[in-house]
């Protein structure tokens, strides 16, 4: 048993029930105003100087993120360097000690996941993303469990965009391949009609031919105007896709710049690319 | 040999009794198995559940008798089954409420859990007491028998007899009906199909924007809707009694476990193989070996390879063989 800070739990893994955190679900901040309206040059997804962790520790020192309408931005960095918990801290499962996150001008940093989820937010975690029991389609329908309207178009989209999909979709996604499961939870993820789309290394074990189809299609939907926030360990072939990167390493930015800047860059390629 | 007589003998003192009797634990095994999917822990109250849910029932029952409401040649408990199934969500509800939610929002392991569903199963046990008392009560009325032995020998000149008790059929069709009822709604409808999700995948179905609230509630409904079924079922087959549905407890868990806890399917494989196994094994098969076998083979001994006494032994044997082989069940469910 480990010494773990809630004695009603021993060995029931870490649970993220700050999913449904309650007591952070008022729509709107008070301070920064009820008008939905970006301002002029403020990116599409802002999260701002996020310091936080899970526990006593912080893991993120005031990392910033932006995304622009329909654009993708790639966070690279070494194992452990909390890219995850970026996400985590921009899809509220974290408990921000500091810092904010503005999505489309409006302050969402007192919402819930399941809220950011309406308010537009898709997440497909780097772990267990889909429901492996159940099948394609009905791992779909659950994307789209929030939404009260015929989603049939939806997922017609979603089966043109991975038409393997459409083949298996009687089959439970826990049969299918790395690459296909990954599709699903895309598909999944891409069922709320979100208007960002955050995949924590959506290539983790496929092969380099998957990746390639993955980034492409990934491209096409960043195409449709969905922003796009994405954690990648294949770190040049992402960079190469990215309209923005940014190099996180022990919680904190430490390089920013276009996608070919980072490519450019010499310090970048020598500690981070491999030369 | 008369393979004519053997056959009725065995339909009637083996695969009748045991196809009612699976019957029964499939339902409620398939309670068990819907608890342990969705809220994962294994409700050690579900027996007395089932006893609570029956004694409502049977209240209810006197309750028409002697209203004289009644349903024929079918059983009255049949009418008073919804409002039992009422009572009992009510106090399923009511107990998630003031017990079991505290646990979950503290993420308590599942071993605590189960031993809070221990206390909750003392507690469900003394109020049921209270209510109807310790004895033996027979609830069943109506026609008692669907083909009467004595009947079957006359319409069919054989020297075995062949009894159907109303009771058997009405089991074996109800769990039918239940059991494609609960399919449907598990694998067609949104809620049921969120119950599903939550079960393979709780921070996904969270993050999908699935109330967790709600999927608890609707299972102890269901659960506890499957329970009173069960019991009044098993109450009109045999008898109720209290202290004998808190010792169904083992077969109805040994149901689950070997099925694959967790998985629907399982639970009604696992209810059945139990039954059987539980029947063939304490059934003496003399009188069967001497239709079967040419008289100079005939058996002196009553071939019954355990007494009735050790039937709760068959459950525990299956349950250890299946864990030692096959932890997860026979059918694919989560390791225990
Ligand atoms: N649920 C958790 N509870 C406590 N600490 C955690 C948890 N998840 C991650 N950490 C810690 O936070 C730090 C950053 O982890 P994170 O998963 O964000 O890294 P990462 O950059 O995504 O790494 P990888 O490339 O391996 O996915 C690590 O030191 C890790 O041990
Ligand atoms: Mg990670």
């Amino acid at each position: 048993m480990s010494s773990t800070q809630n004695p009603w739990q021993e060995d029931r893994g870490n649970k993220d029930r700050s999913i449904t955190r309650p007591g952070g679900s008022e729509i709107i901040d008070p301070e920064t105003g009820h008008e939905a309206h970006p301002a002029p040059g403020t990116p599409f997804l802002l999260a701002e100087n996020m310091t936080g962790g899970y526990g006593a520790a912080d893991i993120l020192h005031g990392c910033t993120l932006k995304v622009e309408k329909g654009q993708i931005a790639v966070i690279v960095g070494p194992n452990g360097a909390g890219k995850s918990t970026a996400m985590k801290a921009v899809f509220g499962m974290l408990k921000l000690r500091q810092g904010r996150v503005v999505l489309d001008g409006k302050d969402i940093t007192h919402l819930s996941p399941q809220d950011r989820v309406a308010h537009g937010m898709g997440f497909v975690p780097q772990v267990n993303n889909v429901f492996p029991s159940m099948s394609v389609e009905e791992n779909l329908e659950m994307g789209a469990f929030l939404r009260r309207d015929d989603f049939r178009e939806t997922m017609e989209q979603v089966y043109d965009l991975f038409p393997v999909l459409k083949e298996k979709r009687r089959q439970p996604a826990g049969e299918l391949s790395g690459g296909q499961r990954q599709q699903v939870a895309v598909g999944r993820a891409l069922m709320t009609r979100p208007k960002l789309l955050m995949l924590d290394e959506p290539t983790a074990g496929v092969s380099p031919i998957v990746m390639d189809e993955l980034f492409d299609r990934i491209i096409e939907v960043a195409r449709t105007g969905i922003s796009i926030l994405m954690v990648e360990q294949n770190a040049r072939q992402a960079l190469e896709i990215a309209d923005m990167g940014y190099v996180l390493v022990q919680g904190a930015n430490r390089y920013t710049g276009t996608g070919q800047e980072l490519l450019a860059d010499p310090e970048v390629r020598r500690t981070f690319l491999g030369g | 040999m008369d393979l004519l007589n053997a056959i009725v003998v065995l339909l009637n003192f083996v695969v009748i009794p045991a196809a009612s009797y699976g019957a029964q634990l499939a339902l409620g095994a398939l309670g068990v198995t819907l608890i342990y999917g969705i809220l994962r822990f294994s409700n050690f109250a579900h027996g007395d559940t089932m006893a609570f849910g029956t004694a409502i029932v049977i209240l209810v029952t006197w309750a028409m008798q002697a209203a004289g409401i009644g349903l024929g040649p079918l059983p009255t408990a049949l009418l008073a089954l919804p409002f039992g199934i009422a009572a009992t969500a009510a106090l399923v509800l009511a107990t998630d409420r003031v017990v079991y939610r505290f646990y979950r929002r503290q993420k308590a392991a599942p071993v605590i859990l189960v031993i809070v569903s221990m206390g909750v199963m003392f507690v469900m046990n003394g109020v049921t007491r209270f209510m109807i008392g310790v004895d033996e009560i027979r609830f069943e009325d109506g026609a008692r028998f669907l083909i009467n032995a004595t009947e079957f020998r006359k319409m069919t000149g054989l020297k075995e007899g062949l009894a159907f008790k109303t009771s058997q059929a009405l089991t074996i069709v109800t769990a039918v009906i239940v059991v494609a009822a609960l399919f449907w709604f598990l694998n067609r409808t949104r809620t049921g199909k969120s119950m599903r999700a939550y079960s393979d995948n709780e921070d996904l179905a969270l993050l999908s924007g699935i109330n967790p609230e709600r999927v608890v509630a609707v299972t102890w409904i269901i659960a506890a809707g499957l329970a009173v079924i069960a019991g009044t079922l098993y109450g009109l087959d045999k008898a109720f009694k209290p202290f004998n549905y808190f010792q169904l407890l083992l077969p109805v868990f040994a149901s689950a476990i070997v099925g694959g806890l967790g998985n629907p399917l399982g639970a009604i494989a696992g209810g059945f193989l139990i039954a059987f196994s539980e029947v063939g094994l304490t059934y003496a098969w003399k009188k069967v070996a001497t239709y079967v076998l040419p008289e100079s083979l005939a058996p002196d001994g009553l071939l019954q390879i355990l007494s009735t006494d050790y039937k709760f032994a068959v459950s525990f044997a299956l349950l250890v063989v299946v864990l030692l082989f096959k932890p997860t069940g026979l059918f694919k469910g989560k390791a225990v």
